[in-house]
């Protein structure tokens, strides 16, 4: 990255591609307007130079977190790049969870996009703020802005040796004009960006006084448990209440509106009851006797339907990507290699279940109070579930008890408003672990084929790689009937791989259950199948794993999917600036190896194996080391990861990341299966569903950033996609048996 | 019926049925919402407290049977947020999302109670009923051996 940088108005506009209209009223001043419980600004403040800074007289710095925090430190992250561009004390800063509103911009905390997407922005919020300061004092002083710094929270002038505080500024301030270019510091200046800052909230986390969606009390507020159809789209026949209106508690058994299709982030349908406390709703769920009428997607049955998918995959499919020609090139290779994946639907099963409270109010207007992802989305959903406008919703951001791609739908906080409107009351709704489970919206299953060419030297001549599955797009569009658009960008049409003749193709698989997306979504099976495959061809070619896979990705250079006909979409942001650099995958690959001691010599029943993945504008590289006793049980023993995230904020946040990447990727390895019989999900809980414990974590997980000049990827989910093929990878160094499906089905060695 | 239960020290008398789970006793009717939901059937841990000492997983533990005992929550477990579990937890930045540390906190703490010196494996599995879908499993290894002493 550059010294300095300059970036004027229009240039970051233009860079940080967010909707015009929601930019110029995120950049422009906010009154002083009213104060509610949690967000908005404080009535003491004097200086609100744009809607994510407000400065008070007494010097405290209110810093509007727009993001939700889900673990991955955004309450933390975020200000550190407001706090340093303003040149603020850190010990100055309050958070303020923003409300969901559009003057924020985009409000999706999803797909790794909140400091890739958003770090100009936030820069730009503090930088405007200092300059404004400076310009205060300037006036105060009647001397040229340019003499002026700032430091220790106050512009000073050093030449006279006069200081004026950031509150005494404050009222003077806010008199001042937005800066239409800002001068961002120089990395070298950075006080907060790159250093590991504590947790923001650390000490509520430790002390039970961090308040998630469940936590919200509101008072005269009903709790509810809805009993939701068992099969998705079914409906109810006859409804018999009345044993659950006896249990003590219940105070209402109320009908859900009826579920719309497509799905999208709509309530379910069913019965909810509604009771003086949890257990009491829940108890009188218990009680209801319900007569559904299954509906069509009673069939779905996942043996069937693997089988389908599976031969979907061994027949040509759409073309999404071509270059040269892989028929030929097969047709007169001396070794033709072929592999089939398997990946089934997963749960993101946050260990706070989705959980909303809604209140209805006199005028008409709603609050919500939820754990989403989402909360421009919640005013949006609930708005045309209640019939008002968007603006009326109020989407209060609590804590999430994780997230995953769970809580960007907005569901379970219509269904809360929905309730709170019928019931006129408040109301709570907490999902059990089977609701959960059961009925969220599921990553999606996939089959995968895999089809390689080798030439006498062993060096690969052709791949086609064939991907299959139920789109996302079906929860949005009932038609769908197969991977679409943005999917296809994830771990597929992006292929790093130096082979003269490719081929991509798809299938068409519709959906019977509500699709959603996961932490690194298709990357996960795309990863598996590519990163297994390579290893294979390795084995296949007689050579050292590491240095084939760095044969594959071939020398240094930038790869753009449109040479070869795809339509790249590279995570919304331009290859300019963030390039498919196979210089940068290889240096990943290079120093994971260095890290975990590559080539080492390991006891009979050991293995090390790697894999790399670029994904969400990162990459980021796996060695696993497994032991596998004589019943083919593994353990993975220890991982390293290495991302190279261009730029970060917080090292310690995204070491922790990658930790928990390492154990996120490891417990869908080992564990994570949802599957449909007759319509219904089999798993319920974590005795069915079980998800990595402490006991099977890895001894130690070794992460290392790469130190690269480069504007920041994404943090959150790349880390995921590599982790199941290093291991499946490790596991046949081990035993020479090969991992093709999800989770790994292991046999006596 | 009437159950009369101290926690943290405060003696309360519930309005409860009694086969509630303490856990929405402590939750719903005692107001205290540090103590988690997240599975209602012992499986992960996130609504671990101490009965007389002891942890329990309280989403299955009916509210009368801790009638005339002592329950600490997360909110009780030290006057000031200064347990060592709790100060070591923020010296390693442990929490992720956060949701679990309750319950992982009161079951290390209730290990070290009774047993301040674990090995690795003691760890193991005295923390393997606690899910952590964050993954900070290896911090919380840390975060044990350093409260108990240890270099971590």
């Amino acid at each position: 990255m550059k010294g300095i940088e300059k970036l004027s108005r229009r240039d970051f506009l233009k860079r940080t591609g967010s909707a015009t209209g929601g930019l110029v009223l995120a950049l422009s001043f906010v009154g002083c307007g009213r104060r509610s419980v949690d967000t908005d600004v404080a009535a003491g403040a004097n200086f609100v130079p744009n809607v994510y800074v407000s400065l008070a007289e007494d010097g405290t710095v209110e810093i509007y977190c727009h993001r939700s925090e889900m673990g991955q430190g955004i309450r933390t992250c975020l200000p550190q790049v407001i706090a340093d561009e303003m040149d603020a004390d850190w010990d100055r800063i309050r958070v303020v969870q923003a409300l969901g509103d559009e003057k924020y911009g985009d409000q999706n905390t999803d797909g790794s996009t909140s400091i890739r997407r958003q770090f100009d922005l936030l820069r730009n919020a503090g930088a405007s703020a200092r300059d404004m300061l400076l310009g205060a004092a300037a006036a105060r002083w009647q001397v040229d802005k340019a003499e002026l710094t700032t430091g220790d929270h106050a512009v000073q002038h050093r030449a006279s040796g006069r200081s004026l505080s950031y509150g005494e500024l404050a009222a003077d301030a806010a008199a001042q004009p937005v800066p239409d270019v800002v001068e961002f510091k120089a990395p070298a200046d950075y006080r907060y960006i790159g250093k590991s800052m504590d947790l923001i909230d650390g000490y509520e986390m430790t002390t039970g006084q961090a308040n998630y969606g469940i936590d919200t009390v509101l008072p005269g507020m009903l709790y509810a448990s809805v009993e939701r159809p068992p099969v998705y789209g079914g409906a109810i026949r006859s409804l018999d209440d009345a044993a659950a209106r006896a249990v003590k508690g219940v105070v209402d058994v109320v009908r859900m509106p009826e579920p719309s299709s497509p799905p999208v982030f709509n309530p379910l349908g069913g019965v909810a009851v509604l009771a003086t406390n949890t257990w009491a709703a829940q108890k009188g769920r218990e009680a209801l006797v319900i007569d559904w009428d299954d509906g069509e997607n009673a069939v779905y049955d996942s043996a069937t339907y693997r089988e389908q998918l599976v031969e979907t995959s061994r027949r040509e499919g759409k073309t999404i990507m071509n270059r040269g020609d892989v028929a030929t090139a097969l047709g007169a290779a001396t070794t033709v290699h072929e592999a089939e994946y398997y990946a089934p639907h997963l749960s993101q099963a946050p260990m706070e279940p989705p959980a909303a409270t809604a209140r209805l109010n006199d005028d008409g207007s709603c609050d919500v109070w939820s754990c989403t992802q989402n909360p421009q989305s919640v005013q949006q959903t609930v708005a045309g579930l209640l019939g008002i406008d968007k603006n009326r919703v109020r989407a209060h951001v609590t804590l999430l008890g994780g997230g995953f791609g769970r809580k960007s739908k907005a569901d379970f906080a219509a269904e809360a408003a929905w309730l709170a409107k019928l019931t006129k009351r408040p109301v709570k709704v907490t999902w059990t672990r089977e609701d959960d489970i059961r009925q969220g919206y599921l990553h999606s299953v996939s089959a995968q084929h895999m089809t390689a060419a080798l030439d006498d030297a062993g060096k690969a001549t052709a791949w086609r790689h064939r991907t299959v599955f139920p789109s996302i797009g079906s929860t949005f569009n009932a038609e769908a009937s197969g991977p679409g658009g943005f999917e296809l960008d994830l771990g597929f049409v992006d292929n790093p791989f130096d082979i003269a003749n490719l081929r991509l193709e798809t299938g068409d698989a519709k959906a019977h259950v509500r699709i959603g997306w996961l932490r690194s979504v298709c990357n996960i099976y795309h990863a598996f199948a590519v990163s297994s495959f390579a290893d294979e061809l390795a084995h296949v070619a007689g050579r050292e794993p590491k240095d084939y896979l760095l044969e594959l990705i071939g020398p240094p250079r930038r790869i753009d999917p449109a040479d070869d006909g795809a339509n790249y979409g590279n995570y919304g942001q331009s290859l300019d600036e963030h390039p498919i650099d196979t210089g940068r995958i290889r240096a990943v690959v290079e120093k994971t190896a260095e890290l975990a001691d590559w080539g080492r010599t390991l006891p009979a029943g050991q293995g090390l194996g790697i894999a790399v993945h670029r994904s969400f504008l990162s990459t980021v590289g796996v060695a696993a080391e497994v032991a596998v006793d004589d019943a083919g049980e593994m353990r993975v023993r220890e991982m390293w990861l290495v991302i190279d995230a261009g730029r970060v904020i917080n090292p310690d946040r995204v070491i922790a990341q990658m930790e928990g990447a390492a154990v996120f990727g490891l417990s869908l390895a080992l564990h994570g299966e949802i599957s449909a019989e007759r319509g219904r999900i089999v798993q319920g809980n974590f005795d069915t569903y079980p998800v990595l414990r402490i006991d099977e974590a890895p001894d130690a997980i070794h992460a290392h950033i790469m130190d690269v000049d480069a504007p920041p990827g994404g943090v959150g989910e790349p880390g995921v996609p590599p982790v199941a093929p290093a291991i499946a990878n490790a596991y046949f160094a081990a035993t020479g048996i090969r991992l093709r499906e999800l989770p790994f089905r292991t046999a006596p060695v | 019926m009437a159950i009369e239960i101290t926690i943290n020290d405060t003696t309360h008398t519930l309005d409860v049925e009694p086969d509630m789970p303490l856990l929405w006793a402590i939750r719903d009717v005692a107001g205290l919402t540090g103590t988690k939901f997240g599975c209602g059937k012992a499986l992960c841990g996130a609504c671990t407290v101490h009965v007389d000492g002891q942890p329990v997983r309280s989403c299955s533990y009916p509210v009368s049977a801790a009638a005339g005992r002592n329950v600490t929550t997360i909110e009780g477990l030290s006057a000031d947020g200064d347990h060592p579990v709790q100060v070591a937890w923020r010296a390693l930045n442990v929490p992720q999302c956060g949701y679990c540390q309750s319950g992982q906190i009161m079951t290390a703490a209730a290990l070290l109670e009774r047993n301040p010196a674990p090995t690795r494996a003691e760890i193991d599995a005295a923390m393997s009923g606690n899910i952590c879908r964050c993954g900070t499993y290896t911090r919380i290894r840390a975060a044990i051996e350093r409260a108990a002493g240890g270099d971590s």
